[in-house]
C-alpha cells in the first residue's frame, strides 16, 4: 500500500471523506444565511438555534407522533421555516428601519432563548437518533469504508445547494430576489410585494438550517448546543466566501470543510483553528469575501 | 391639448412632501390630460424628481392629493401605486448588475393586458436586441442603459410614465434617439410626465410645461406659446 508523507491512504481518503461531510453542513447553513443577508441585510444568528430546532422537531415527530426521517425531511423544515415567519412578521420586520446591528442583537437573543427552551426540557447529553432503514449499513470502497447515511448526506446537501443556486440565478424568482436585493424600493415600485418576498426569504433561510438539523441527526446526537458549537463556522464561512454571495456560501462550504479534514491528517493540531486562521488571511488581503463584490 | 374638456387622468393638488424632518414639496399643483406629454422644468434642486417620487408614493411622507383617474393615492404603497398603471424611469436609471439585459427588461410584472410586446419593443430598440443575452445589464453604455429603463417600463401594460431625466449626460444622437423615442409612445397613446433640465429636449417632445421652483408649481407655458414666454422662462431656470 503506498503512503503519502508518511500518512496511509485510509486515514487521509476517510478524512477528506468527514471533511466533505462537514462542509456539507457548513454549504447549507451559510447559504441560508447568506440568502437572508442578501435580501434582509440581517445577520441571522439564530441560525444555528433554527438548526438545532431541525435536528429536536425531527426527533419530536419520530418519538412522539411516530412519524419518520423521510417524512421529517420535508415537514421539518417546513415547520422551522413557519415558525422563521412567524418570528419575521412579530420581530424582525420591525427592525428593517434601524441599524444591521440591532437585527444581529435581536436574532442572538433569540438563539439564547430558544437554546434554552431546549435545554431546560430535554438537558444536555443528547438524544439518538436512528438512522433510517434504507441508509444503515455501508459500502466497502476497497480503499475505505464508506458509511451510506454519510454518502447520502453528501448528496442531499449537493441536492439542495444546487437547487437553491438555480432558483436564485436562474429563474425569473430569482430574478426578483436578486433584483429586491440590489434596489428593494425600485422592485417595490414596478408593483411587486417586496415585504412578502422578504418574509418568504427568511423562511426559506432558516428552512435550510431546518433542512440541514434534520440531516445532522442521526449523524451527533440531538443536542441543544449542536447549533452553538456549529454556528461560529459557520459564520467565518459566510465571511470567507463573501457575504451574500449564493455560490460563495456553497463552495467555501465544501472547500473549507475539507481542509479542515486535511488539516486534521497532516497537523492535527491545527485543525480547530484553521478555518478562522484562513478567515483572517481573506479579510487582510480580500476584504469582501472569495467570491464578494468589492465593496 | 390645453382644451378644459379633455380627460384628465391625473391631477395633483397641494402635494407637500418631506424628507424625514425636511420639508422639500410646498403645495405642487398641476394636471396631466390623457394622451399628453407634460414636462416638470426647473432648476437643480427645485423638487422635480421628489414630485415624481411622491406620486409613486416612494416619498412616503406626503399630503394634499394625488388623484389618477379618480383614484387617491395618497397613502398608497408604491407596489399599489404601479398596479393602477403608473411605471417610473428613475433618474439613476436603476438597472440591477445582478441581472442581464434579458432578465431587466423582463423584470417588471405585467400589471395590465395591453403592455408592448417582446418584439415591438426590440424594434424600438434595436440595441438592446442585439445585447438582450448574457450581458450584465450594467456592462451596457449609458445610452443603452437609458433604453433598458424606459423599455422595460412599456412592457407592463402601465400607460402612465414618469420619465426623470432621461436625457441627462447623454450624447446628442442617442437623445435625438430618445427624443424619436418618446414621441413614437405618444403615437402609443401613453401619457408621459418628463422631468427635464435639457429645456430644448423639453420644447421638442413636449405639449405643456410646468415650471417648478422652491418646492411649487410657479408657471405653466403650453409649448406653442414658448417663444413669447421665452425670457420668463430664461428667468425662472436661471439660464
Amino acid at each position: 500500500m503506498f503512503e503519502l508523507l508518511g500518512i496511509p491512504p485510509q486515514v487521509l481518503l476517510g478524512q477528506i471523506l468527514l471533511g466533505l461531510i462537514n462542509g456539507s453542513f457548513y454549504a447549507v447553513l451559510s447559504l441560508g444565511l447568506a440568502v437572508i443577508f442578501g435580501l434582509l441585510n440581517i445577520i441571522n444568528f439564530a441560525h444555528g438555534a433554527l438548526y438545532m430546532a431541525g435536528a429536536f422537531v425531527a426527533w419530536m415527530l419520530l418519538h412522539y407522533l411516530g412519524i419518520g426521517y423521510w417524512p421529517a425531511l420535508i415537514l421539518a423544515p417546513l415547520i422551522v421555516g413557519a415558525f422563521g415567519i412567524l418570528m419575521e412578521r412579530t420581530m424582525l420586520s420591525r427592525l428593517y428601519h434601524l441599524d444591521h446591528l440591532y437585527g444581529l442583537l435581536l436574532t442572538f437573543g433569540l438563539a439564547l432563548i430558544i437554546q434554552g427552551l431546549f435545554r431546560n426540557y430535554y438537558g444536555i447529553s443528547g438524544l439518538a437518533y436512528q438512522i433510517p432503514d434504507l441508509l444503515s449499513g455501508g459500502q466497502n470502497l476497497g480503499f475505505m469504508y464508506l458509511p451510506n447515511y454519510r454518502a447520502w448526506v453528501v448528496i442531499a446537501s449537493v441536492l439542495v445547494c444546487f437547487s437553491t443556486w438555480f432558483m436564485i440565478e436562474k429563474t425569473r424568482l430569482g430574478a426578483y430576489l436578486r433584483a429586491a436585493t440590489e434596489n428593494p424600493t425600485l422592485v417595490g415600485a414596478f408593483g411587486i410585494n417586496v415585504p412578502l418576498m422578504i418574509m418568504l426569504t427568511y423562511g426559506f433561510g432558516v428552512a435550510l438550517a431546518g433542512f440541514a438539523g434534520v440531516l445532522a441527526a442521526p449523524i451527533y446526537s440531538v443536542n441543544p448546543t449542536m447549533g452553538e458549537q456549529l454556528i461560529i463556522v459557520v459564520f467565518a464561512v459566510v465571511v470567507i466566501g463573501g457575504m451574500g454571495s449564493i455560490m460563495g456560501a456553497i463552495v467555501t462550504g465544501y472547500m473549507l470543510g475539507i481542509i479542515e479534514g486535511l488539516t486534521r491528517v497532516f497537523y492535527p493540531e491545527g485543525s480547530a483553528v484553521v478555518i478562522f486562521v484562513i478567515m483572517a488571511i481573506v479579510l487582510m488581503i480580500k476584504p469582501e469575501g472569495l467570491f464578494g463584490r468589492p465593496v | 391639448m390645453t382644451d378644459p374638456a379633455a380627460n384628465v387622468l391625473l391631477k395633483v393638488s397641494d402635494l407637500q412632501g418631506w424628507y424625514g424632518e425636511s420639508h422639500v414639496l410646498h403645495g405642487i399643483d398641476f394636471e396631466v390630460h390623457q394622451g399628453e406629454v407634460v414636462t416638470l422644468l426647473g432648476r437643480n434642486g427645485a423638487g422635480k424628481t421628489t414630485t415624481l417620487l411622491a406620486i409613486m408614493g416612494i416619498l412616503a411622507k406626503r399630503t394634499g392629493s394625488i388623484s389618477f383617474q379618480g383614484t387617491e393615492l395618497i397613502g398608497m404603497q408604491p407596489r399599489h401605486v404601479a398596479r393602477q398603471g403608473i411605471a417610473l424611469c428613475p433618474e439613476e436609471r436603476g438597472i440591477f448588475s445582478s441581472l442581464s439585459v434579458e432578465e431587466n427588461l423582463m423584470l417588471p410584472p405585467r400589471i395590465a393586458e395591453d403592455g408592448l410586446s417582446v418584439e415591438r419593443i426590440y424594434k424600438l430598440f434595436p440595441n438592446l436586441y442585439e445585447r438582450r443575452s448574457g450581458n450584465q445589464g450594467t456592462k451596457l453604455s449609458g445610452g443603452e442603459q437609458q433604453m433598458l429603463a424606459i423599455a422595460r417600463i412599456l412592457r407592463t401594460g402601465a400607460k402612465f410614465l414618469l420619465l426623470d431625466e432621461p436625457t441627462e449626460g447623454l450624447a446628442p444622437v442617442i437623445v435625438q434617439q430618445i427624443g424619436h423615442t418618446i414621441a413614437a409612445l405618444k403615437d402609443e397613446g401613453f401619457t408621459i410626465v418628463l422631468v427635464e433640465q435639457n429645456f430644448r429636449f423639453a420644447a421638442s417632445v413636449a405639449d405643456r410645461h410646468y415650471v417648478v421652483d422652491q418646492g411649487k408649481v410657479v408657471d405653466m407655458i403650453p409649448n406653442d406659446q414658448l417663444e413669447e414666454n421665452s425670457q420668463k422662462l430664461h428667468d425662472y431656470l436661471g439660464v
